[in-house]
């Protein structure tokens, strides 16, 4: 069997007991690379084909002496262009830092290259991870590896196209609205972000500070496990990580049940412009929740109607405000032949940033300007509280909740690139856990007819995360979801 | 539904440093004034005496004590810039005629 095709946790069992060595496991990655990115496009920058197997060989002649390996180690990842990668480009799917390179690791690198993994390259996401389709990006959109005239979701598309299509066993993404979640629903794959403040965003490029948090995209919930062990923790480089105990997350996918959880089900999730067959293999996956042992009771979220609203008002008024940075100045790009500062800064700005990233940049502007803060700024900051409030109000009764990921399965590629609008509103599932700060999750729970992935996603209490895997894997574990994989045709 | 005018969109971009061309703006009056149709739903929520969520940040805002630290050398925080010369960030003139 081809390596590739392994989970985390397989490959990483070969690979400790010295079945496989890391040159191997390289070599195999290197030639599923050649293969298929041509037709999936998942990543922006790969790794030379020389450095990755010097790495390998290092790792392999480190071993020699003393074989002791630690969990992440020789495993392939790719990580989403967003997260700085000290002496890798890393554009955040932008012009204007097309020719960055971080004279620093984000945190989350820095935690995770103490294991000596593999990094396969950063991975394709709308600029500035503002999008649900990585049509946004300035280097071309990632194709679905289920259908390639599908979008592969976003805006962490690329991580999760190359973990459909086996092209790194593991990835990281980021999610502000739904970014980790949203693309995992579409390519069929396990998409966690985990509680606001869980992860440390030091060096993930900001968009939107009060709402962005790293998670991993993974073919298995034991996987998605594994890879928040390396990268949850407190940072004090980022004010506003969570200083709490880190429970090893890999003990939470053991038991096959959810007895004594008591599942919420929110009615305002199940309402209209839900497609039938989304919804139809929802309720299927309730009731098997129902019969690995939970307790389902209907819940109702009555703000939920008000959240994409609140959040394109807050995110976009973080937003522009984050990229003010962006000035020619410091780093990224720069206009030539300005003669004065302020033509610089304009002419800069406005051939580096993309018309999604403008369009967001202006209605943040706008809802932060002199006569209107209030009115929307001031506005949306209540209504979030309120939608914090539901969620608060019905985890006294249940564990968890539990919903589509999306109203429809993933779209076609340039199906809805003429109305933002409407690319907006596929998030109205994913956004209200962000706007909380929730753990959540989204799992493989069926495919349309057209054969596209549909996602199942699943809420829990702040720094409940053990208790959201261990939902996702008993379900996961009652179901053949995972065991379906992507034919990539020529 | 004109809610945003060619000419606020043309004072926003002002204030967001960007320079717009002519089909921009025509596009921006029309699909922003759209998507403020749809957000001013929050307009319509009663909140009086609600607090306002700026943060989900479970812990009060930590800082650090004020010492003297490492930081990024010289050469580094100067690699990706633009232009430099001499340890500084170079810039066009900053005042016009």
């Amino acid at each position: 069997m081809s390596l590739f095709k392994l989970t985390l946790q397989e490959l990483q069992e070969k690979f400790t007991c010295g079945e496989v060595s890391a040159v191997e496991i390289a070599r195999s990655y290197l030639l599923r690379l050649n293969q298929v990115e041509p037709k999936i496009k998942a990543y922006i920058t790969l790794t030379p084909k020389d450095a990755l197997l010097q790495q390998a060989k290092t790792i392999d002649d480190g071993l020699r002496a003393w074989r002791k390996t630690q969990p992440l180690m020789a495993m392939p990842l790719g990580i989403k262009d967003n997260i700085c990668t000290e002496g890798i480009r890393t554009t955040c799917g932008s012009r204007m830092l097309e020719n960055f390179v971080p004279p620093y690791d984000a945190s989350v690198m820095g935690g995770l290259r103490t294991h000596q993994p593999l990094i396969l390259g950063k991975t394709n996401l709308d600029e500035f991870a503002m999008g649900s389709s990585t049509e946004h990006s300035a280097f071309g959109p990632s194709r679905n590896p289920w259908n390639q005239k599908y979008i592969p979701g976003g805006s962490s598309g690329g991580s999760a196209a190359a973990v459909a299509a086996d092209e790194c066993v593991a990835a990281l993404g980021s999610d502000t609205g739904g970014s980790i979640r949203q693309p995992a629903a579409c390519c069929g794959v396990v998409g966690f972000k985990p509680t606001y403040g869980r992860v440390s965003r030091y060096g993930l490029i900001a968009f939107a500070s009060s709402l962005d948090q790293i998670g991993p995209i993974t073919k298995t919930v034991t996987d998605a496990a594994i890879l928040l062990n390396a990268i949850a923790g407190f940072d004090p480089m980022d004010s506003t990580s969570a200083n709490r105990e880190v429970p090893d997350f890999t003990k939470s996918v053991k038991k096959k049940d959810v007895k004594k959880l008591v599942v919420g089900v929110p009615r305002e999730y199940f309402s209209e412009g839900l497609d039938p067959e989304v919804s139809e293999s929802v309720q299927a996956a309730i009731q098997v929740l129902q019969e690995l042992g939970g307790k389902i009771q209907e819940v109702t979220l009555p703000s939920t109607e008000r959240a994409i609203a609140t959040y394109y008002l807050l995110a976009t008024a973080e937003a522009s405000s984050n990229l003010a940075r962006y000035d020619g100045v410091k780093y990224g790009f720069r206009a030539k032949e300005s003669r004065e500062l302020a033509e610089m800064y304009r002419s800069t700005r406005s051939q580096g940033f993309g018309p999604e990233v403008k369009r967001r940049i202006m209605l943040g502007t706008y809802a932060l300007s002199a006569g209107y803060y209030e009115a929307y700024y001031g506005k949306a900051q209540a209504v979030r509280t309120l939608i914090r409030r539901d969620f608060d109000a019905v985890f006294k009764d249940v564990d968890l909740l539990v919903s589509p990921v999306m109203p429809t399965p993933a779209f076609q590629l340039g199906e809805r690139l003429d109305d933002p609008l409407q690319m907006y509103l596929s998030d109205i599932y994913t956004i209200p856990a962000s706007l909380s700060g929730l753990p959540a999750i989204s799992v493989p729970c069926g495919f349309s007819a057209m054969g596209l992935p549909i996602g199942l996603q699943l809420v829990g209490r702040p720094f409940e995360e053990s208790t959201v895997l261990r939902a996702a894997y008993a379900y996961e574990q009652a179901t053949n979801w995972r065991t379906k994989r992507p034919v990539i045709r020529s | 539904m004109a809610l945003i005018s060619q000419k606020e969109v043309e004072h926003v971009a002002q204030l967001a440093r960007l320079e717009l061309t002519d089909a921009e703006k025509t596009s921006f009056a029309e699909q922003l004034s759209h998507i403020l149709t749809y957000v001013d739903q929050v307009q319509g929520v009663s909140t009086e005496g609600v607090p306002l969520t700026s943060s989900v940040a479970i812990d009060k805002t930590v800082l650090r004590e004020d010492t003297p630290r490492e930081c990024l050398a010289l050469e580094k925080t100067l690699a990706n810039a633009p232009e430099s010369h001499d340890g500084f960030f170079v810039v066009p003139k900053i005042l016009g005629k």
